[in-house]
């Protein structure tokens, strides 16, 4: 029972980290329209960066802090540059050119900082675990990431809902002719909103480098997860993404846990793990493809 | 006067070069780009250190190293290496990093006669039934790492073991290394996603499995997020962990920081290892590169010196091919690891080691060499090469 409780919590998290990650890409994609594939380098972008400095100032939430602006200021400026001459054009040639984005920022990681990939420890004060049953530790910062998971998306439902920014967010995302009419200045809230994006994407890379190997080229395994997620969700949801982050964290990490003990029932134990590793590779899919027969627009369609 | 002298000099130099031989080309086909890159840049800094300490030479014979990223894709790996062989005429092929690239391109490469060392995969097939006599390994074959690490936790005395790697070829190769020298109970045998990152599922069935010890075998970031993660959830202090050396190099090691330290694991090469060669290639690649050489570098140390020893005794005559490939047969060069024999699938005999992960004054981390397991270790497959 404990275990089944660790490996829940453990779901938890990982979707958590693919909010944080779907957040932003579902707010672009649902109000700019702009498919991002380059979503991925700004969470490579915190987390070197967030290694970087915490390194060189010992202080976590200094890294923190620096990863935000960095992963944002990229942002802003690849939408400035690149993006905002994108808008009218069709969603291949927006596929293209943030490929080549992706290209583009793995190779700069590499010149910067090397093929090596950087170091990025747990902070002291979040290094041990709590016992948050009797018989069942888990580690502090994983409860960490967790708690501003939680927080982010508090954030981000007041942002939407209750804030003039948000209201404009919105407006634009139904008819982006109108509200330009209307007098508000679509142009710099779309660099806002993709900064925004950016910038949780790099919130969710600084979160993962003390967990994860920080490296070039990290932001693509998560990336298809994300894409996942957004799908499922519904694009341009954020409800969608917390339910879709959700879903794909216990599904990818219950399956992974379980179905090996479950297949282990009914065949014998080389073939059941064989099986039992191919199915829990395929599990997200199968629930996204699932979802699609049911709700062909995500669970909560914009 | 003057005119005539300047003519006469140039004469003699125009004489003297044509008397030069052209240098013998050599192709690297290795992986720079993607996550992996690091590897096949430190094979490429290894072998162009060995040039480099001979001024452009290898054995006293003029060499051209020919570089190309292969991306870590078997494809890719083709067209570098037909290109090399068809266009650039190269008559010695290196550098392949990985063993899915290696089956692609080696048996292409060796029916052109041209001769292939490689520098680090060695997948079973070409140690076994498709060994060839234009194919040598001069780093290993595959399953060695592991073979001594299943020796080593055996007299150890650790009961039952866990087995993790990720869910492709190599991972069930390395896998079966293991298992093919240790004798106690398998717990479980995991394969797990390639590529995957987190993996705090998997430790939560280790530690519900309670194993004796983990056998490990995750290449790149997978072994950085593994091993991190495994601190950040106190079981190290409780199971220990064991893996090949292909976790524990001295670039991935100051990725994983204080969570490797301590951990054992299987390895033919060791900075500190205790002979001439070594103690040279050491400070000098040091001294060039200003990083502690990984396992990678010596390798690709090795395969040139190794290449020169052949040169040598050839005097850089490529024309009979077979002269040369018995020249590379004699191994007649001092390796960094000691000893080293080509046995009779023209893969290396050579001793194996335990060494342990320790922290070094300076701070980074790096690896120490514990005890020597196998002495003379020959593969498991050399008996199905019928050579």
């Amino acid at each position: 029972m404990l275990l089944v409780i660790e490996q829940v919590l453990n779901g938890l998290q990982l979707g958590i980290t693919l909010f944080l990650m779907s957040a932003g890409l579902t707010l672009v994609f649902g109000i700019m329209r702009v498919i991002n594939l380059a979503h991925g380098s700004f969470y490579m972008i915190g987390a070197y960066v967030g290694a970087t400095v915490t390194s060189a100032s010992g202080s976590f939430l200094l890294g923190i802090l620096a990863a935000l602006g960095a992963a944002g200021l990229a942002g802003i400026l690849v939408e400035c540059i690149v993006l905002r001459h994108l808008y009218d054009r069709e969603h291949l040639t927006q596929v293209l050119a943030t490929f080549g984005l992706i290209l583009f920022f793995n190779e700069l990681t590499r010149m910067i900082w090397g093929r090596q990939p950087l170091f990025m420890d747990v902070p002291p004060w979040l290094a041990g675990s709590i016992e948050i049953l009797p018989g069942l530790t888990y580690p502090s910062y994983r409860i960490a990431v967790i708690a501003v998971g939680m927080l982010v998306a508090l954030l981000l439902w007041f942002l939407l809902a209750r804030t003039r920014l948000g209201m404009r967010i919105r407006a634009g995302a139904s008819n982006r002719e109108m509200i330009a009419a209307l007098g508000v200045n679509i142009k710099i809230l779309y660099t806002l909103v993709f900064g925004l994006g950016t910038l949780l994407a790099g919130l969710a890379g600084v979160m993962a480098g003390p967990i994860l190997a920080v490296e070039s080229g990290m932001g693509e395994s998560i990336l298809i997860l994300t894409f996942v997620v957004i799908v499922i969700g519904g694009i341009g949801s954020i409800r969608g993404a917390v339910i879709g982050a959700l879903l794909v964290g216990m599904v990818d990490t219950l399956g992974r846990a379980f179905l090996p003990a479950l297949f282990r029932l009914f065949l014998p134990g080389a073939h059941a793990d064989g099986a039992a590793a191919s199915l829990a590779a395929i599990s997200i899919y199968m629930l996204m493809a699932a979802i699609l027969l049911w709700r062909p627009r995500g669970l909560f369609p914009a | 006067m003057n005119k005539l002298l300047i003519i006469l000099a140039a004469g003699l130099f125009l004489a003297g070069h044509a008397m030069a031989q052209d240098p013998v080309k050599i192709g690297m086909i290795t992986t720079l780009s993607t996550k992996a890159g690091y590897l096949g840049e430190d094979i490429r800094d290894g072998f162009r250190l060995a040039m480099e300490m001979e001024n452009g030479h290898l054995g006293g014979i003029p060499v051209e190293l020919l570089v190309e990223d292969d991306e870590a894709k078997p494809g890719k790996g083709i067209q570098i290496s037909e290109r090399f062989i068809k266009s650039d005429r190269v008559t010695i092929l290196t550098g392949v990093v990985f063993s899915n690239v290696a089956v692609a391109v080696v048996p292409r490469a060796i029916r052109e006669d041209v001769t292939f060392l490689s520098a680090n995969a060695a997948p079973s097939n070409l140690a076994g039934k498709d060994c060839h006599p234009n194919y040598f390994s001069v780093s290993y074959q595959n399953d060695n790492p592991d073979e001594v690490v299943g020796r080593y936790v055996t007299a150890v005395g650790h009961k039952s073991v866990y087995l993790l790697a990720p869910n492709y070829p190599a991972g069930r190769d390395h896998l079966a290394g293991f298992k093919r020298y240790y004798e106690g109970e398998i717990t479980r045998e995991l394969y797990t996603k390639l590529d995957q990152s987190d993996y705090a599922a998997e430790i939560a069935d280790i530690r519900a499995a309670n194993p004796e010890a983990v056998f490990f075998f995750l290449p790149g970031g997978m072994g950085i997020n593994f091993l991190k993660q495994y601190a950040q959830s106190g079981l190290s202090e409780v199971i220990p962990v064991y893996g090949p050396a292909f976790s524990f190099d001295e670039r991935i090691l100051q990725a994983v920081g204080p969570a490797a330290l301590g951990v054992k694991n299987g390895s033919h090469w060791t900075h500190d290892l205790d002979n001439e060669a070594n103690i040279e290639f050491v400070a000098a690649y040091q001294k060039a590169y200003g990083r502690m050489p990984t396992l990678y570098a010596s390798q690709g140390y090795d395969t040139a010196r190794l290449i020169g020893s052949a040169l040598k005794a050839v005097e850089g005559d490529m024309s009979d091919r077979d002269r040369f490939r018995a020249a590379l047969r004699k191994a007649d060069f001092a390796s960094t690891r000691g000893t080293f024999a080509f046995g009779s699938n023209q893969h290396p005999v050579n001793d194996w080691y335990i060494r342990e992960v320790v922290q070094a004054e300076d701070g980074s981390y790096t690896n120490r060499t514990l005890k020597k397991i196998f002495t003379d270790h020959v593969d498991a497959y050399a008996a199905e090469c019928s050579m």
